[in-house]
């Protein structure tokens, strides 16, 4: 049989294949690179950048339960202007879509951050983190009112041509309400979900494990809210959707497009498997062909029915 | 790189202490002394992440690499029940390890419990390009004195310390240095975060150059997720690097002990 069809569009972000690497998980793409080669992914999605440099949190900053993992990194990174200058020239060298995931503390932050990529160049995407649960402005608090979050995408969107991706909290009473409202608002696509806000405590020490005391669950643990999110968020709106949380394998994968995504991303995973990413394109082919086939695309919310 | 070793040996050395023997020609010739790998221990999702351990002696003719650790909890735990002929998953080598002294110089290396782990594979390398050598080892008890008989048969004197006195000086290792110190050219160590803030401290105060190994809770183990900060002195100011890709070895002079 004919090699099937890989690619997908996500909301004018061409990918040659549907995988891709989830924000904070994967630095900015070059630490991975002694185990994939990034022009074989779909895109590379980085670290979440912010206008300012951001210290981050004190540690441990990341603590460990069955199945999955506490983070509470708080954001670190140097700030937008050290990424146009040092991360740029080499997401430019790449074959692949870059998209860079974004946040603030003020919806006039994330414009401004948007801005300096649009100018910057060597930027496909732009993922609006309106989710962190391990920062004190901004971040979740944008994610869980609709009518903030909907601030954030117009405010971006008007500050870029960019393709802009809103990516969303799982930690909302109803995710469906917060995708209507920034699909009206003009996100061009959605990412979800974000981390679960957590916590674990040392009972040897009696005090909470992370030096931050919360932070966002992520791994194989969360992957059935995750694909109940994007089930939900898939008949809701009408946005290509890019599913993560606890994606390990293809087989993890290929639950998230039968429930809706249009890509997938993988995050803690690469902690476990540096090869990850990797290893859940080939075995997606690998199922495509199997089965019969011709387009990925024919797969995307085939669980719904017709 | 990525790869699986097999188990050659796998011996319960004392008390919770286990030395592992596993093969990797890649490994033994690429691992520097200061190195880690990053293991998978268990096959399952329980524990998840996988878990830093230095490399304790890398045998670069036979192909060998040796992992020296402690059962400090279900990752450990899990590792500690592999066999010979077992297949290990692991990463490496990772990190930025101990720097070399010139080979005229006169070194002391501290090590605190299972600290002496990173230190075999240095002291062994030192000891090969001439260095004149002190070793200090100290532990809870003559039961936590790990590798002392190999470093012994380099040619190095061990001075030991536990904090029961069951063997050697009865009390910390660090009480040992300060007559040292004004006779050596540079100082390594590695073991619990006390102790090397007092072989830090004296180091400043006898102005000897000294690397120290740290420790933090690890993600990706390759830069990439910022789990693993520390804080680092840089002209004065305090900034956050990576153990696993900064460290773990930084020069005592610029961590940020009050962290
Ligand atoms: C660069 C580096 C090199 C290391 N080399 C060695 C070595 O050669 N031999 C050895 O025995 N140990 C070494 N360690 C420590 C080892 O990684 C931890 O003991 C191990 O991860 C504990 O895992 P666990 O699942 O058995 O215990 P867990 O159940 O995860 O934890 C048990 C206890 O160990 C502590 N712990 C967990 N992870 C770490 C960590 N990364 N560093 C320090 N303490 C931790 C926890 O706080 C807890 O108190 C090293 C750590 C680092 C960062
Ligand atoms: C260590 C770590 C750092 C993260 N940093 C970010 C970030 O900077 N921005 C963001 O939008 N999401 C961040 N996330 C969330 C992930 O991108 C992803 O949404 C989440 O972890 C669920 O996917 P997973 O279960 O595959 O890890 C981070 C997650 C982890 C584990
Ligand atoms: S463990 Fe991920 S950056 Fe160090």
């Amino acid at each position: 049989m004919l090699k099937p069809n890989l690619a997908v569009d996500i909301g004018g972000i061409v990918m040659q294949n549907p995988v891709t690497t989830a924000s904070g998980t994967f630095g900015f793409g070059r630490e991975y690179s002694e185990y994939v080669s990034i022009n074989e992914l779909g895109a590379l999605v980085v670290k979440g950048t912010t206008l300012y440099p951001r210290q981050g949190n004190a540690v441990p900053r990341i603590a460990e339960t069955p199945a999955g993992v506490l983070n509470s990194i708080g954001l670190q990174n140097p700030g937008v202007d050290y990424l146009i200058e040092h991360y740029v020239p080499f997401f430019k060298s790449l074959q692949v879509p870059v998209i860079v995931n974004i946040s603030g503390e003020t919806v006039e932050e994330y414009a401004a951050v948007a801005e300096k990529l649009d100018k910057a160049g060597g930027v496909a995407g732009i993922e609006v983190n309106i989710s962190c649960p391990n920062v004190k402005k901004g971040g979740m608090a944008f994610g869980s009112d609709p009518a903030m979050a909907a601030e954030v995408t117009k405010a971006v969107k008007s500050s870029t041509t960019i393709p802009v991706i809103i990516k969303l909290s799982p930690n909302v009473t109803d995710i469906t309400k917060v995708a209507e409202a920034v699909a009206a608002a003009g996100a061009d696509a959605l990412s979800l979900i974000n981390t679960l806000l957590g916590m674990a405590i040392d009972i040897t020490t009696r005090r909470p494990v992370l030096g931050n005391v919360m932070g966002g669950l992520s791994g194989p643990a969360v992957k059935p809210v995750a694909l109940r999110a994007v089930w939900q968020v898939y008949k809701a709106v009408e946005l290509p959707i890019i599913g993560m949380g606890g994606i390990s394998t293809a087989e993890d994968a290929l639950e998230f497009i039968l429930a809706g995504a249009a890509a997938v991303a993988v995050g803690t995973a690469n902690f476990v498997n540096p090869r990850a990413t990797i290893e859940v394109k080939q075995g997606i082919e690998r199922y495509l062909i199997e089965n019969g086939i011709k387009n990925i695309n024919d797969l995307i919310g085939a669980a719904h029915g017709n | 790189m990525l790869l699986n070793g097999k188990l050659i040996t796998h011996k319960n050395i004392a008390g919770d202490y286990y030395l592992m023997e596993f093969k990797s020609h890649e490994l033994a010739e690429a691992a520097g002394p200061g190195q880690f790998v990053h293991v998978k221990c268990g096959s399952t999702n329980d524990p998840l992440l996988r878990r830093p351990i230095s490399i304790h002696k890398a045998d670069k003719d036979k192909g060998i690499i040796a992992l020296l650790y402690r059962v400090a909890g279900k990752g450990t735990r899990l590792l500690s029940l592999m066999e010979p002929g077992d297949l290990l998953d692991v990463m490496g080598p990772l990190g930025n390890g101990f720097q070399l002294p010139k080979p005229s110089e006169k070194v002391a290396v501290v090590a605190g419990g299972i600290g002496v782990a990173p230190l075999f594979f240095l002291v062994q390398l030192l000891v090969n390009a001439g260095n004149d050598v002190q070793m200090y080892i100290g532990a809870r008890t003559s039961q936590d004195l790990l590798a002392v008989k190999d470093i012994k048969k380099l040619g190095v004197d061990v001075k030991l310390a536990t904090d029961d006195g069951s063997a050697g000086y009865h009390g910390l290792v660090t009480d040992l240095l300060p007559e040292k110190l004004q006779k050596v050219d540079r100082i390594y160590t590695c073991g619990p975060f006390p102790m090397m803030k007092s072989v830090a401290y004296l180091a400043n105060k006898y102005n000897v150059p000294a690397q120290v190994s740290l420790e933090e809770k690890m993600g990706c183990g390759v830069g990439a997720c910022l789990a693993c900060s520390c804080k680092i002195k840089i002209n004065g100011e305090s900034v956050y690097k990576r153990v696993c890709t900064e460290g773990p070895v930084f020069n005592a002079g610029e961590v940020d002990w009050e962290c």
